[in-house]
């Protein structure tokens, strides 16, 4: 959270997308978190998803709860609203928001303290909602902004950078989300721009709740050995699944792999997910065999990254509640209150 | 032996047990008295707890219109055994004891100064019923058969009750019917006739019956809300359901049968405050009712509401605390926890409804309130109000009147080069303008969140930012007092240095305090408050009286301490008037606290009058 803007002078040069904005557009304000942190890598590839996916800057809303990955927000879509609620319950704001005005993209953002601690319980029901978002884990193991304790996914017998020794089994934001009934869940690492922003991707286009668990070292508390969310750790032990491209229905849809190896899938709002296999047999569409891949993989400490279950036919919250496609925001006196003579037989009927 | 003897003017208690379908049965009594235009104001007396407790159900008959408790009881309708000694103990001397007679009492029983009625209910049941839910259901409807019988009621009134309420059920309409007129028919050829009358009137007029949950929710729909999140807790749960009844009936567009609202039932309080931030953020008019455990979970919310300046409608449906409490019983006590909700400095508007007429008033007006100010609005209403059904006023809309939005700034008005700042006091009044996420692609946005920063939302942890950022929430809550519903003074009908400040469920018991107090030659002024902040009236109030009754149902003078805090006036001239074990305050209870201190001023005139009169009623 800085009030240092940055120059909005463009290079007169600088190419635009379809919407016309530079990527340029996309930024935020200048970050104050520590050089090297992952969760700066994730804002830069939140930028470039935007912009490759033409979305107008405006038409984001950007939550999150506190922490340093909460901060974040600022440094990215500098002209979108952006709102800091309170530790662990940017999903309840959200989804608040989202009932208020379906219209707009939903971008939650936290980190796995606010969301797998003391914001456990918003993060599941958000998910089983299926409030239509994507929803970010900047996952560094540690609370990086009150400087180094443990966090509910540090896993059981790493190390803090003084020593100790994490004593408790880690919470997999992962598993609950797929339990839950998520119906968009990858896991990505910050230093993988090129798995990322596809993912990212998928998630804007999909049509209901998206979690993305991205793994994100803390290079001031959370990056020695012993850690098992540093950037050694993480390049050693990840295990991709899939590599995903994102096409809407607008690209002409151009594919350089081999067919066999790729798994297109039709979201139900017509944006197409290409995935292409790394993993003979993976199948993304099946919740149960990603719930059993993942915790396989676990157990032998092994990452597990790529695009891991998506629901192609997913519906959301608002679905449920059968509400009306109008923005309930927009709605005016005329369209909300029934009016003196409904009121009168209101009346009649209590006498 | 004494008798009492009244027309139109007594109590009745019934006393029951949970679950055994009593409930509707005493409710038709009492609207039966009302067709029949007589004022009726019945309260529940319920325990915590789903069936097979004791459950009360009180009916004070009143032609004058007093609707508050009066105290004492007339006629004790006694069909739970369990609690047969205190509820024998609670008549009247004189009064009348209804009791199922099918198993003989001993003598040692009754008392002696008591009318004992008795009728073999469950003996009549089991000749006649076969199925053990309808021989207790129909008991139900043969008690009140004989009472209507030996009251003098107008059967056909009670008859046409049924016919509204099983129409289209005719076998259903038949049985109860019948069972009325059974129950009828013996108080005519067995029962000695009673001193207790109920007479045709006309007292009732245009008025409504109906209890403050569902009214406040009416005047959500009315306010226009659109978003309700909420997480179940008695006595508050009724308003989210009945939001969700009249949304289902009057907020679905034809067209499609889609939904103009959307309800969420939270996985707890903090979700459901949760939620109304974000749509008040995003714009929409949202809600969410809770009591007081609610209330302290949402704390942290409530203060980012305040200091991000977030539209958020509270409605608070007080019950006994602290903690637990007494989930099911009535108070008024979470005013210091409202008005002062959160860390840090805050003050939340509060609005105090008398009545269902007001719920509905005062909740349209608090989503005004809540848009117009960005900050949260508290309803307070409590358990008496919430959950009982109340004779009042018919609820009014003028088709004129508009939503006042507030200051949100448009994309035109963005497009037009208008200086926004988002926490800037543009108009001189404290409120700053804001602006919807999604209004224009390059101007306006700007990001929320609970810590301090410049006018222009950017984030800063210098003093001066911060002190004109509090200090223009203090402005905000000035222009606040301007803005609320003002309160209302009744004159005494001479010049007098006393003066007496009440508010909300208080008002019923209250109006029959200042005739009884009139009659015995204490006059006092008095002022119902309806909100806080104080508007300037109250200061004037206390300034213009010698010595000021507080009434309150809660131990600690809670509105006392606001009034001392907030305007400064000397404690000692504030007399406290407090009720508090959970049963609504009675006339009769106010009446002899104000009376006692009164004569105790009189007969020692130095006794500083800051003393604590008469604290509990029983
Ligand atoms: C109610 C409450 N409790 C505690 C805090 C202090 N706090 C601020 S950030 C934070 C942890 C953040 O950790 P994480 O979500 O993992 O984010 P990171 O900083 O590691 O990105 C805590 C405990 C708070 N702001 N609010
Ligand atoms: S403390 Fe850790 S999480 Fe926070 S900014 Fe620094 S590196 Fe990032």
């Amino acid at each position: 959270m800085t009030y240092l803007a940055k120059p909005r002078l463009h290079h007169p040069a600088l190419q635009t997308n379809k919407v016309g904005y530079t990527r340029r557009d996309y930024e935020g304000k200048v970050s104050t978190l520590c050089a090297g942190c992952g969760h700066d890598s994730i804002s830069a590839a939140i930028i470039q998803a935007c912009w490759e996916l033409d979305i107008e800057p405006h038409r984001v809303a950007k939550l999150s709860g506190i922490g340093c990955s909460s901060k974040t927000p600022d440094y990215f879509l500098g002209a979108s609203h952006g709102f800091n609620t309170v530790h662990g319950r940017m999903p309840s704001v959200l989804t608040g928001a989202n009932l208020a005005n379906r219209d707009l993209l939903y971008l939650g953002v936290s980190g796995d303290g606010d969301s797998a601690s003391i914001g456990l319980g918003q993060f599941a029901h958000a998910m089983r909602r299926g409030v239509n978002m994507v929803y970010i884990v900047e996952n560094n193991g540690v609370y990086g902004l009150t400087k180094g304790q443990f966090s509910a996914t540090a896993d059981r017998g790493s190390k803090s950078k003084k020593g100790a020794i994490n004593r408790d089994s880690p919470v997999d934001l992962i598993g609950m989300a797929l339990q839950l009934g998520a119906t968009y869940v990858a896991r990505s690492f910050s230093g993988d721009k090129a798995q990322l922003v596809p993912l990212i991707k998928g998630a804007i286009g999909h049509g209901g709740a998206a979690f993305i668990d991205v793994i994100s070292p803390c290079v001031a508390f959370n990056n020695h050995a012993g850690s098992t969310k540093s950037y050694d750790y993480v390049r050693e032990h990840n295990e991709a699944v899939n590599r995903i491209d994102f096409i809407t229905p607008r690209s002409e849809i151009t594919t350089d792999y081999a067919p066999g190896e790729v798994v297109e899938v039709l979201q139900h709002d017509g944006l197409m997910l290409r995935l292409r296999k790394l993993h003979e047999g993976y199948d993304p569409t099946d919740r149960l065999a990603a719930m059993n891949h993942v915790q396989m993989h676990q157990a032998r400490g092994e990452v597990v990254t790529g695009l891991l279950y998506v629901d192609p036919d997913a519906s959301d919250l608002h679905a449920a509640l059968n509400t009306s496609a109008t923005p309930l925001n927009t709605l005016g006196r005329g369209d909300l209150c029934p009016g003196a003579q409904a009121l009168a037989g209101l009346n009649a009927a209590l006498r | 032996m004494k008798r009492i003897e009244s027309v139109n003017d007594f109590v009745v208690k019934f006393a029951n047990v949970n679950g055994s379908g009593s409930a509707s049965a005493n409710e038709l009594f009492a609207k039966a008295i009302l067709r029949m235009g007589v004022p009726v104001s019945p309260r529940n007396i319920f325990p915590s707890n789903i069936q097979g407790l004791p459950t009360w159900y009180e009916a004070r008959v009143c032609e004058k219109g007093y609707l508050g408790r009066r105290g004492g009881v007339d006629m004790m309708v006694a069909m739970n055994p369990q609690t047969w000694d205190a509820d024998v103990a609670e008549v009247d001397p004189g009064g009348y004891l209804f009791y199922d007679s099918t198993r003989q009492l001993p003598p040692s029983s009754f008392r002696e100064d008591l009318h004992v009625i008795g009728m073999p209910l469950t003996a009549i049941c089991n000749a006649t019923y076969e199925d053990a839910r309808q021989r207790q259901l129909f008991k139900n409807i043969l008690y009140v058969g004989a009472l209507s019988m030996l009251l003098g009621m107008d059967a056909q009134v009670i008859e046409t009750l049924f016919s509204e309420q099983y129409r289209g059920k005719e076998r259903l309409l038949e049985s109860n019917v019948r069972a009325l007129n059974a129950g009828r028919e013996f108080a005519r050829d067995h029962l000695d006739p009673i001193g207790l009358q109920v007479r045709a009137s006309k007292k009732v007029g245009e008025r409504i019956f109906v209890d403050g949950n569902s009214a406040a929710a009416l005047g959500c729909v009315y306010g226009g809300a659109t978003v309700a999140a909420w997480y179940p807790i008695t006595p508050s749960s009724s308003v989210a359901e009945a939001f969700q009844k009249y949304c289902s009936k009057l907020r679905v567009e034809p067209s499609t049968g889609m939904n103009k609202f959307a309800i969420v039932q939270a996985e707890d309080e903090i979700a459901s405050i949760g939620m109304v931030v974000g749509a008040g953020w995003n714009g929409a008019r949202a809600f969410t009712a809770t009591s007081g455990p609610g209330v302290s979970l949402m704390t942290e919310f409530i203060g980012l509401a305040y200091f991000a300046e977030i539209p958020v409608t509270i409605i608070n449906v007080q019950r006994g605390g602290p903690s637990t409490g007494m989930p099911t019983r009535t108070q008024q006590a979470d005013l210091l926890s409202c008005a002062y909700a959160s860390h840090g400095d805050t003050k939340h508007v509060l609005l105090f409804p008398e009545d269902p007429h007001e719920c509905f008033e005062h909740a349209a007006a608090a989503l005004d309130l809540a848009d117009r100010l960005q900050t949260p609005v508290f309803l307070m209403t409590d358990l008496d109000i919430g959950m009982n059904q109340r004779l009042c006023e018919p609820f009014v809309w003028d088709d004129a009147r508009q939503y006042d939005r507030g200051k949100v700034m448009t994309a035109e008005e963005l497009e037009a080069g208008k200086d926004f700042g988002r926490y800037k006091d543009v108009d001189g009044d404290g409120i700053p303008w804001r602006t919807l996420p999604g209004t224009h692609p390059s101007r306006g946005s700007y990001f929320t969140r609970g810590t301090t920063r410049d006018p222009y939302a950017r984030y800063s942890e210098r003093g001066p930012d911060y002190v004109y950022n509090v200090q223009r929430l203090l402005k905000k809550f000035e222009t606040a007092a301007t803005l609320v519903p003002q309160p209302v003074l009744r004159k005494a009908a001479r010049k007098t240095r006393l003066g007496v400040i009440y508010f909300g469920s208080t008002s019923p018991a209250m109006n029959e305090a200042l005739d009884s107090l009139t009659e015995v030659g204490i006059h006092l002024d008095a002022l119902r408050l309806r909100a806080f902040p104080f508007p300037e009236s109250v200061a004037q109030f206390l300034a213009e009286h010698e010595s000021v009754f507080v009434v309150e149902q809660n131990r600690d003078a809670q509105m006392r301490s606001l009034l001392v805090n907030e305007l400064e006036v000397d404690p000692s001239r504030l007399v406290r008037v407090l009720h508090y074990d959970g049963t609504p305050i009675t006339a009769r209870f106010i009446t002899e606290a104000i009376t006692d201190h009164v004569h105790a001023e009189a007969s020692t005139p130095k006794r500083k009058a800051r003393s604590t009169v008469q604290e509990q009623a029983v």
